[in-house]
């Protein structure tokens, strides 16, 4: 963007700044919409000083609160490369939740059968099974975009709701476990289907798998010739297309590569969390991706920091309701106004006279 | 006294829970087609219907009188459609983006400033039987109109005839269809985008203080289903026209209504499924209507989702 107007005159010194604009001005809008939650807890009678400390305790202040703030981050990797592939071909993708959903739910079906196969071969089948259910129900938007014109925004979000619904029908009636009274669960995993803790941590693989699928799409879009065919029709449609770009295979693989994401997060919910698909798959993790995703502008390094912080608030977010008195919506309001605090600096690209290219 | 209607109880109580139903989301869709005409999409109506029914409904707790309610929560409906107006107006800033945000931060207050208010109980709204004629409490139930629902129809009808016959409706739909034309018009684009997203924000506003103050008729967490976002899909396929906003929001009441009408005849088999109605049945609308080729037919010529 800023490159543009690049005129060469300041030389280097230059250049390294507006290569420093798309980091710079998301951290101060980062600020900025810290400083105005700060503004809304004062009105409320509550010391921000107090709650940053607390969010710093209860998020990355000791082993134990790391250990729970990468737990909640595996998730939330994954969900964010569901909004932020897709974003990258310019199209906004906020059904994550769905992909997730019926991606733990096919990881729970298929691990039934499987009760006696050793973990080597369950356990990829299980999250084989999952990304494939995500990347059809995400590349089902994709596919209705290019095919029929269907604005991905809003068939992603309805899909998401049906997907909720299918998985409760699913798991109130057919695949029941009838030992499952209060919360309706599918069977729970073999002891053998159970992904486990990384070695010296209180953290599931799901993390790892997180990071690998963060750094990978990065490469993907950023190094590949794909990636840089995906960013041409993000840009502009029309001239992708008069360059011969395939534009509808991009936005079918690229809604099912993130469908295959947000699917590989919901078999980590149930193989790494509770052990079986229910009701709790719906946690709003897709909607938690979708924040995150547009705080690292759809850049595959930067959600990896920006899903901790995110992960962090959460942590915390037990902590600060016992000890200030706030309730949970209060993490919301905080993420709310971020967010906006965020796509508001859109407009202070090219605008900030630190950045301007003078002469 | 008979009361065992059998299967007719069925179609009664769709009836019945249409008109309940489709109160809100008529009045959110109307918002949301206001809105559109003007060539803006907000899809943070459905923060403004949860932000609008806590408010109407702790303005009811407080003051004791629904209407009270209903008109703060128009009021906190119009500022959330100001701000969102107001930051669309600045530079690449997405309109859509936006009101992801403001669904989150307008569901994020509301259930912040909510907590206190989940307990007590507020004032309903008046309704008119119009079942009166009838011994069948279930023909009496279904024919319990709100006042709202009128208000609604009203609405509708007054939209349809402003857009079309009055000069502020011209300006909105010139606006709606070229930048360009409105601003060789001498017309500011921005200023009545703007002020269309907030008066569609009060409609999301008075949606919402319906849902906390007849049907369901409390405040809770879980008030809204998504009539916010419904609507969005429902101001396409009512093809940006108020009257149609009407039919389309009571087919979608009716569709909502179909599992709980099962469910009390005895069919409980696929009740998550009826609960999926609605959004099968935007979806399919949206399909079927959609073309890869052409702008929807009615389109406003400036709204980016269909561009």
């Amino acid at each position: 963007m800023a490159v543009v107007e690049a005129q060469g005159t300041g030389g280097g010194a230059m250049a390294a700044l507006r290569r420093a604009e798309p980091v710079v001005i998301p951290v101060l809008a980062l600020l900025a919409g810290l400083a105005v939650f700060a503004l809304f807890l004062l009105t409320q009678g509550k010391s921000p000083i107090a709650f940053f400390g607390y969010v710093w305790q209860g998020a990355f202040g000791s082993a134990f609160s790391w250990m729970n703030t990468l737990s909640r981050a595996a998730p939330l990797l994954l969900a964010a490369l569901c909004v932020a592939l897709p974003a990258r071909l310019g199209l906004v993708v906020i059904g994550g939740e769905g992909a997730i959903v019926l991606g733990g739910l096919a990881a729970g079906a298929v691990a039934l059968p499987l009760a006696g196969v050793p973990a080597a071969v369950g356990l990829p089948l299980m999250a084989l099974a999952a990304m494939l259910v995500g990347a059809v129900w995400i590349g089902m938007a994709g596919a209705l975009r290019h095919y029929r014109g269907v604005n991905e925004t809003i068939s992603s979000l309805l899909l998401a709701y049906i997907a909720i619904a299918l998985m409760n029908h699913l798991v109130e009636g057919p695949l029941r476990d009838p030992e499952s009274l209060n919360k309706p669960s599918t069977a729970p995993l073999a002891e053998g289907l159970r992904v486990g803790m990384l070695p010296g941590m209180d953290v599931h693989w799901g993390l790892v798998f997180g990071i690998i699928a963060c750094v990978v799409a990065w490469v993907l879009v950023e190094r590949t010739s794909w990636g840089f065919a995906a960013r041409i029709a993000g840009g502009n449609v029309r001239a992708a297309e008069v360059q011969g770009l395939p534009v509808g295979r991009l936005i079918l693989g690229f809604t099912a590569l993130g469908g295959a994401c947000a699917g590989l997060a919901g078999f980590f919910e149930v193989a790494a969390v509770h052990g079986s698909a229910n009701a709790s798959l719906a946690a709003g993790y897709g909607y938690t991706g979708i924040l995150i995703a547009f705080l690292a502008r759809h850049n595959g390094l930067a959600i990896l920091p920006v899903a901790v912080l995110l992960a962090g608030f959460d942590a915390s977010s037990g902590l600060i309701q016992r000890r200030m008195d706030l309730p949970d919506a209060t993490m919301q309001v905080l993420q709310g106004i971020v967010f906006m605090a965020i796509l508001m600096s859109d407009a202070a690209y090219g605008r900030l006279p630190f950045f301007k290219a003078k002469g | 006294m008979e009361n065992d209607l059998g299967w007719w109880a069925v179609p009664l109580a769709v009836l019945g829970g249409a008109i309940r139903v489709s109160t809100p989301i008529l009045f959110v869709s109307l918002g949301e087609m206001l809105t559109e005409r003007s060539g803006r999409i907000n899809l943070g109506l459905e923060g403004t219907l949860v932000f609008g029914a806590m408010a109407g409904y702790a303005t009811a707790v407080i003051t004791g009188d629904p209407w009270a309610g209903v008109l703060l929560a128009a009021l906190a409906g119009a500022v959330f459609g100001l701000v969102h107006g107001l930051i669309c107006s600045m530079a690449r800033v997405n309109d859509i983006a936006i009101g992801i945000a403001m669904m989150l931060l307008g569901t994020g207050l509301a259930f912040y400033f909510g907590k206190p208010f989940i307990q007590p109980v507020a004032p309903d709204l008046p309704s008119i039987p119009f079942g009166w004629w009838s011994e069948v409490p279930q023909v009496q139930a279904a024919l319990n109109v709100n006042v709202l629902f009128l208000a609604g129809i009203a609405a509708a009808l007054v939209l349809h005839w402003g857009l079309r016959s009055t000069r502020p409706g011209l300006i909105l739909r010139v606006v709606g269809d070229s930048t360009d034309a409105a601003r060789a018009m001498g017309l500011r684009p921005a200023v009545i985008r703007t002020m269309a997203t907030a008066l569609g924000g009060a409609f999301a506003g008075v949606g919402g203080a319906y849902l906390s103050l007849f049907y369901p008729g409390s405040w809770n967490e879980g008030i809204s289903s998504g009539q916010g976002l419904m609507a969005v899909a429902l101001v396409i396929f009512a093809r940006w026209q108020p009257v149609n906003c009407f039919w389309a929001a009571l087919l979608f009441g009716g569709a909502g209504a179909l599992g709980p009408a099962l469910q009390s005849v005895g069919v409980t088999e696929g009740y998550y499924l009826f609960y999926a109605a609605p959004y099968v049945l935007t979806l399919g609308v949206l399909i079927a209507t959609s073309s890869p080729n052409r702008a929807l037919a009615g389109a406003p010529g400036e709204l980016s989702i269909t561009k």
